[in-house]
């Protein structure tokens, strides 16, 4: 039990008066019989840039997790718009657009084959128009093993341009983007969040982007920039 | 979702093509050796013909089992299937049935060449065809349990027989001495119906069990 000294996003009514998208009460994660965190509570609201920190080992990746339902190693409640998140698990899988660490690209598809799995609903030159705003136009009939590490990740990112969601959970999302890149896929962030989406990422990268900062272990810092 | 999903797996399957005749090749080659081995009389041959193309059927469906969701595993696509709207099991279901037509199918095509081959007598051809199709989706369906439980292990290809072999016994049974019932020319149907309903139970409860085990699995 070294790990005691959670620090908490700071709860307090959105100034708009809106009711949190995404909340949480009570969270604990044990892993190896150590606990990552507890006691932990959130409310996230939509339009909110909200940064998971921490050393590495804090339990980032693990909430993450958590949040998703991808994890059963937890104690706590989650909810989404404010009803228990076991209720609405339909509802928050098909607002949701995920970004793990782990991609989802194949190897053995080409770049618009990739996204057509991942958005179904989108017409070929939807997935055209997004593979040119992520900087692959002239790559989308390459299978994707052909491609560098920075652009695999790319053709991932290209997703945000395509799926309609209005929440974004991105595990390291700028992991072997260049900087013209990184500073691009800022400008979408912030325009998702303007949009009344909820963007919840982690990231070593020092983000010019105004956010919220949840802190996991390490001490004291909420730092909402604006 | 799921129709791309299908198109999705179809066309993968179809990029690595050495992988899926790896099976294939494993039902001929067993099956091939056997007269080699114990006795190239056609009379003996034709009596264990059945048995013969059915274990090398089964042990054909079981080798090719690992690949079902391993790939998608290690790439991060089996997150993104488990954080689909849809439930899990019926993306279980499209997977099975991507499985059962590019390893199970195929074996149902390629037996009735097997058992000219062995020598088998004239009645055993059409329960033999039967059979492999009645029972080959339930091979795919039970081990997409196995699968979907190992997926997660690094040595899981040891464990995964154990865990399903012995689900797998009850269908070996029953197919092999259907196609015997046909080689003596009794009557199979009684065979065929218990294959027949051991496909409608695994085709109820495998898809749920399989998407419980991916759960577990993944979340590590």
């Amino acid at each position: 039990m070294s790990r005691q000294n959670f620090h908490n996003l700071d709860a307090s009514p959105n100034a708009n008066g809106q009711l949190p998208m995404l909340s949480a009460r009570g969270l604990l994660c044990e892993r190896d019989e150590r606990v990552l965190f507890c006691q932990l509570d959130f409310d996230l609201f939509a339009g909110d840039i909200v940064r998971i920190a921490g050393p590495n080992g804090a339990g980032k990746s693990s909430l993450m997790r958590i949040l998703l339902g991808l994890s059963a190693g937890f104690e706590g409640q989650l909810f989404w718009h404010g009803q228990p998140m076991a209720e609405q698990i339909h509802d928050f899988r098909s607002q949701l657009l995920y970004l793990g660490h782990q991609l989802g690209v194949k190897g053995s598809l080409s770049a618009e084959e990739n996204l057509a799995w991942f958005c179904p609903n989108a017409r070929p030159d939807e997935i055209y128009a997004a593979l040119q705003k992520v900087g692959l136009k002239g790559y989308e009939d390459l299978l994707t093993h052909a491609l560098s590490a920075g652009q695999q990740r790319r053709v991932a990112l290209a997703r945000l341009f395509l799926a309609d969601k209005p929440l974004w959970i991105l595990d390291e999302p700028f992991t072997a983007i260049d900087k013209e890149g990184v500073s691009e896929l800022e400008q979408v962030v912030i325009k998702h969040a303007q949009g009344g989406g909820l963007v919840i990422l982690t990231t070593h990268h020092d983000l010019r982007v105004p956010v919220k900062t949840l802190m996991l272990g390490g001490q004291e810092s909420e730092m909402p920039l604006c | 979702m799921l129709i791309a999903l299908l198109k999705r797996d179809l066309l993968l399957a179809f990029r690595s093509r050495g992988d899926l005749l790896n099976p294939l090749m494993f039902f001929m080659v067993v099956a091939s050796l056997f007269p080699l081995a114990v006795s190239p009389d056609p009379a003996l041959l034709g009596s264990i013909a059945a048995g013969v193309i059915w274990v090398g059927a089964l042990l054909a469906a079981l080798l090719s089992l690992d690949l079902m969701f391993k790939g998608d595993y290690e790439d991060g696509s089996l997150e993104q299937m488990l954080l689909m709207p849809q439930p899990a099991m019926l993306m279980v279901l499209v997977k099975v049935l991507v499985h059962w037509l590019v390893a199970g199918l195929p074996l149902a095509f390629i037996a009735p060449l097997l058992g000219l081959m062995l020598g088998l007598a004239d009645g055993g051809f059409m329960p033999l065809i039967l059979s492999l199709l009645l029972a080959t989706p339930t091979l795919s369906l039970l081990g997409a349990i196995g699968a979907g439980l190992t997926v997660g292990l690094r040595k899981g290809g040891m464990l995964m027989p154990l865990l399903i072999l012995p689900l797998y016994i009850p269908v070996l049974i029953f197919a092999a001495s259907a196609v015997q019932a046909g080689v003596q020319g009794t009557s199979y149907l009684g065979h065929m119906a218990f294959l027949g309903a051991y496909l409608a139970l695994t085709l109820v409860v495998a898809p749920l069990a399989a998407a419980a085990a991916l759960r577990i699995s993944l979340a590590r």
